[in-house]
């Protein structure tokens, strides 16, 4: 495998995901990717576009419109030695596939004791701010989450969606790769070339501050990091961790970070209720509870099915800079 | 067989003495029921029992000092029919902000007050975080003492680690200065009947009043002025109501309270005798909790008449009368001593014309009542006699300044000069 | 020796004595395992069996139609006697059912939900036809990999036709023309849902059609005829015919489970009626009847097998539970926490 090079280019996510998949196609012939129209159609959002001409309709596989068979062939697939990368063309579509993901696949190595492992990875675009409207937008990873036997993965940032990628292909066990689409297009960052991995279950901090800890994934990192930029004007520091891994999570940042600004903000885009914030403030109370000077508090997406088509109701859901910026300086002044 | 240990009453308390056995050895007890007293610092506290049973062994006598933790009797457990199952009294809250220990009697400093001389920690430590609690464990700050910057006044944990920084609290480590040592062999004696060539062991109590005054001197810039008032009215009007008062009240009637109330007018005049110095400024107090010094033959305790401002000269006498009568019984509880922002010590009752006292810690200033004299004065030009009682003013030249202690001075001057010779008590 | 006139002659399709002798002791052996299993139930040794009594004949055909080393099965929990056929170690049955740490599973799965990746048995869970869409990927790999000559064996109920995961593997596997062998055993009984109940259709085969690969019905009491039916399948399947369903019928002579009792939903008469279909004395009578084996061949075979599983019942039952700790195992590669 190439060591990652001094040379790096700046892409977007979708181009981050697109080359990390072309370059493992092309690394191992037991690669392979299967889901609805990411043959000939290259994938809604093109990801796979000209794969098919590549690698050919045996390694880039249109499967029938059934999002369980998708991944429960894939199972098969992975426990009889390929390296399957599933995707579920929404993450809002993966549901039929709740029994393999969380029934079959999660408990392959378990109930075999590792007579049989599951190494499959099963990606899918989530999240809103796109006027997708209540089959478009969910998130998932709350879902999941709970699952043992399940590693979940949510990068916001082009380099981590190459390493991480990279990681879950490589991982022995089934990987959920989740995307949040409006980053696809809308982030840009520099991604070294050649292989590398970023571990799954490490954190990062994306803006590094000292009176209050804000974690959170996917699109609202951004936001987070724009609002830790204005603040800091205001001579008000921000610590943002971009948590990248759900499960496992990273305990150490996140504690280390809240011993050291003594108040912690969850963010995401997730309902409220059984979020992952919700598991978040239980672990830092039970491992920090002296070390709390303020309520933890969470800012997430409020607790109704989905976000409506309408702007008004869209961005009633979705959760504001000036908000997060409100909030952070709020916890400060506590 | 439950074993009872030494509780720990108080932050920065590591040791207690057992006062007074109220069960013998095979007694019954009942949970809840107090069965010795403990002494530390100048509280008696009583301790109740854990557990329902029958006193199996006294460790720890009488007069003995123990280490906070170490076993002090053996109670047989035997369950009592009815003996509750409910949360103990207040006064077996539990521990402040130091005490970790699970101890059936706590005193915290500066509880506010809960009736009784008992604890209701859950006030004191209302809107304070555990990381609040734990540095100010760690670090020996009294969160009670602490003007919070956080919101809505809150003490903040940056707060604790600013007090912590400008030094630690208590105990200070103050050098002793040629401690001689007492001749070999010496024999005891007691602080209330001490004996020539003979050794006063320090109680609990005179060890704090010790490192206390040296303390207080080793950080305030004592300096001290008086002034000279005509009492003659309000004493005349003193003797008026005494009679009355003493039937209607059944207690006397002093000049103390008299004096008391002109001292919470001057007080609310001049701001800056009412108040603290701390790192980050003077901190001018909100209440008027007057200290009244109350000397015992063994024993100096200060305790604290809260809320000054909202008695009436009789309310003054009854409340200081309370206290007196608690301080000469031993029963003062921990809000009794704590809290206070100004004391009055009334000197003159021993005779004294002249005082320099020694301010209470955490003050700016204490006043004196000397004895009143009945002395020669000039008035308009002419010699007349009239009752003259100096009051003195030690203060801390940190806080406050001669213009204003003066400006204090007369101001109390002329209140009390303004006093009787009748009026509504 | 003499045969009566009107005895026909036994068609073997090409199988020797031995093979007839063979699949005979695999299904004496299945019989006294599933009565082992019951016995032990009712001892209380064991919270929990399930037999196979019926199926007999489908697995002695069909896995002597496997092809050891190189097929892989995908079973499902009322397999016991393919598994054995196809090479699963006796023992491996009572481990099972004693939940023993040597278990294949280390004691975690029910009994017969085998696993055994050296034999090219997949592990399976409870869930009903869940399985199916995994059989498909295999056979996909196989074919991805131009494996040539080997073919995936997917086993399943009547029930498990009704599922949504099993309607979209056939329909996979006849898209991409996958070497996969759909073997429905149809004992007429999911639980206390007859046929009639779970499908319109009278014969399971019909649903092949719709996907556009061959179904074939076969009698599953007649273990000569199955392995005929299986050998072609599994031979199409190999040579990149695609797949095939078969439907082998038979009869569940027994309630779904030990948990189940079946006198709630079905009468001993309806049972008794279709005791002619039990495939043990059947094939018994059958083999004796053309001289493959004597009267007394077959007491002895049936001593031996009782012997055997008597056996392996003692050294399972001396074996230990898995200790505590294991159950924190195998979650992933590496450490099962969900904190790093």
């Amino acid at each position: 495998m190439a060591v990652a090079s001094t040379t790096s280019t700046v892409m977007n996510n979708v181009e981050a995901v697109r080359n990390t998949l072309y370059e493992a196609l092309k690394a191992d012939d037991r690669t392979l990717i299967l889901g609805e129209d990411v043959g000939a159609r290259g994938n809604v959002f093109l990801i796979t576009k000209g794969f098919i001409e590549e690698f050919g309709p045996e390694r880039i596989i249109d499967t029938p419109l059934a999002e369980a068979s998708i991944v429960g062939i894939a199972i098969g697939m992975a426990m009889e030695g390929l390296r399957p990368i599933a995707e579920i063309q929404f993450a809002d579509f993966i549901y039929p596939a709740f029994n393999q993901i969380v029934g079959e696949a999660a408990k392959t190595r378990y109930r075999s004791n590792g007579d049989y492992t599951c190494p499959l990875v099963i990606r899918t675009p989530y999240g809103g701010g796109v006027r997708g409207a209540l089959s478009h937008s969910v998130s998932i990873e709350a879902l999941f989450y709970h699952v043992p036997g399940l590693k979940i993965v949510a990068p916001s940032f082009p380099a981590d969606m190459k390493g991480l990628l990279n990681a879950a292909i490589d991982d022995p066990d089934p990987v959920l790769f989740l995307e949040h689409k409006k980053t696809y297009r809308l982030v840009k960052g520099e991604v070294p070339a050649g292989h590398y991995t970023i571990p799954i279950g490490k954190a990062e901090i994306k803006h590094p501050g000292d009176q209050v800890t804000v974690v959170s994934y996917g699109l609202y990192v951004h936001q987070a990091i724009e609002a830790a930029t204005r603040l800091a004007g205001d001579n008000i520091s921000v610590e943002v961790i971009d948590l990248r891994s759900i499960r496992p999570m990273d305990r150490t940042t996140i504690l280390e970070s809240v011993r050291k600004t003594r108040k912690l903000l969850i963010i995401h885009e997730d309902n409220k209720f059984g979020g992952i914030g919700a598991e978040i403030s239980a672990m830092v109370v039970e491992e920090a509870f002296f070390d709390l000077d303020a309520p933890i508090r969470r800012l997430c997406g409020p607790d109704v099915p989905a976000m409506g088509y309408a702007a008004t109701l869209e961005e009633e859901f979705m959760i504001s800079t000036d908000r997060m910026a409100n909030t952070m300086r709020e916890m400060v002044a506590f | 067989m439950t074993t009872i240990t030494m509780p720990q009453l108080g932050e920065t308390v590591t040791e207690g003495t057992v006062a007074q056995w109220l069960k013998k050895p095979g007694d019954a007890i009942e949970k809840y029921e107090s069965f010795v007293e403990v002494s530390t610092d100048k509280v008696n506290a009583e301790v109740p029992s854990p557990v329902s049973g029958v006193l199996r062994e006294i460790i720890c006598k009488e007069g003995e000092t123990v280490a906070t933790g170490a076993p002090i009797a053996i109670i047989d457990e035997v369950a009592v029919a009815g003996a509750g199952g409910a949360e103990p009294s207040p006064v077996a809250a539990h521990a402040a902000p130091a005490a970790v220990a699970a101890a059936p009697a706590v005193v915290s400093n500066g509880a506010p007050r809960g009736g009784n001389g008992s604890v209701n920690t859950s006030e004191v430590l209302r809107g304070v975080s555990p990381a609040v609690r734990r540095l100010a464990r760690e670090h020996h700050v009294d969160v009670s003492s602490l003007r919070g910057t956080g919101h809505n006044g809150r003490v903040t944990a940056n707060d604790v680690l600013a007090a912590a920084s400008r030094g630690p609290v208590a105990p200070v480590a103050v050098t002793r200065a040629a401690a001689v040592a007492a001749p070999a062999g010496a024999g005891r004696s007691t602080y209330a009947a001490p004996v020539p060539g003979t050794l006063v062991p320090l109680s609990p109590a005179r060890k704090i009043i010790a490192q206390r005054m040296v303390e207080s001197l080793a950080t305030a810039p004592h300096a001290w002025t008086m002034v000279e008032v005509d009492v003659s009215n309000v004493w005349a009007w003193r003797a008026k109501a005494k009679d009355r008062f003493q039937q209607e009240k059944g207690q006397p009637l002093t000049l103390l309270p008299f004096f008391i109330h002109a001292v919470v007018g001057a007080l609310k005049a001049n701001p800056l005798l009412n108040a603290r110095f701390t790192d980050e400024g003077i901190y001018v107090e909100s209440r008027y909790n007057i200290g009244i010094a109350v000397g015992m033959d063994a024993n100096l305790v200060v305790p604290v008449i809260r809320d000054a401002d909202t008695l009436s000269i009789a309310g003054l006498a009854i409340a200081a009368g309370k206290l007196v009568e608690k301080a000469r019984a031993g029963k003062l509880g921990a809000d009794d001593l704590t809290g206070g922002t100004f004391t009055v010590n009334n000197t003159g009752a021993n005779g004294s014309v002249l005082s320099k006292p020694i301010i209470n810690g955490g003050q700016a200033a204490i006043v004196t009542m000397e004895a009143v004299v009945k002395r020669p004065v000039v008035i308009a030009d002419a010699i007349a006699i009239r009752s003259i009682m100096n009051v003195c003013l030690s203060l801390d030249h940190r806080v406050i300044d001669g213009t204003a202690s003066n400006a204090f001075l007369n101001h109390l001057k002329k209140s009390l000069e303004a006093m009787g010779p009748t009026g509504d008590l | 020796m003499a045969k009566a006139i009107s005895t026909p002659a036994l068609e073997r399709h090409g199988l020797s004595d031995d093979q007839l002798r063979w699949m005979l002791r695999n299904m004496y052996l299945q019989r006294t395992l599933d009565n082992r299993g019951f016995q032990l139930n009712r001892q209380g040794k064991i919270p929990f069996a399930t037999g196979s009594e019926g199926h007999e004949g489908i697995h002695a055909g069909s896995a002597l139609a496997f092809a050891r080393g190189r097929d892989i099965l995908v079973p499902y929990y009322r397999d016991m006697g393919l598994c054995i056929g196809v090479g699963m170690p006796v023992l491996q049955v009572l481990l099972s059912m004693f939940a023993r740490a040597k278990d294949v599973s280390g004691g975690r799965q029910f009994p017969n939900h085998y696993s055994y990746h050296s034999l090219g048995i997949l592990s399976i869970s409870s869930i009903i036809a869940a399985h199916c869409p995994h059989a498909v990927g295999a056979a996909y790999a196989m074919k991805l990999r131009n494996e040539s000559g080997r073919a995936v064996l997917c086993t399943f109920g009547d029930g498990s036709t009704s599922e949504g995961e099993w309607h979209e593997s056939v329909n996979f596997a006849a898209i991409h023309k996958l070497p996969i062998v759909f073997l429905c055993e149809n004992n007429e009984w999911a639980i206390s849902t007859p046929r009639a109940a779970q499908m319109a259709i009278e014969n399971i085969i019909d649903k092949a059609a719709g996907y556009g690969l061959p179904g074939v019905k076969v009698d599953g009491s007649d273990p000569i005829a199955t392995y005929a039916v299986m050998r072609e399948a599994l031979e199409r399947a190999r040579t990149g015919g695609g797949p095939t369903l078969v439907e082998a019928t038979c009869y569940r002579f027994l309630s779904h489970t030990t948990d189940d009792d079946d006198r709630t939903y079905r009468t001993r008469e309806e049972i008794e009626r279709h005791r002619h279909l039990d495939p043990v004395p059947r094939f018994e009578a059958l083999l004796v009847e053309h001289a493959v084996l004597t009267s007394d061949d077959a007491s002895k075979m049936k001593k031996d097998v009782l012997a055997e599983v008597n056996a392996v019942t003692d050294q399972a039952e001396a074996l230990p539970y898995p200790a505590p700790e294991e159950l924190y195992t195998n979650v992933y590669e590496g450490a099962y926490a969900p904190w790093l």
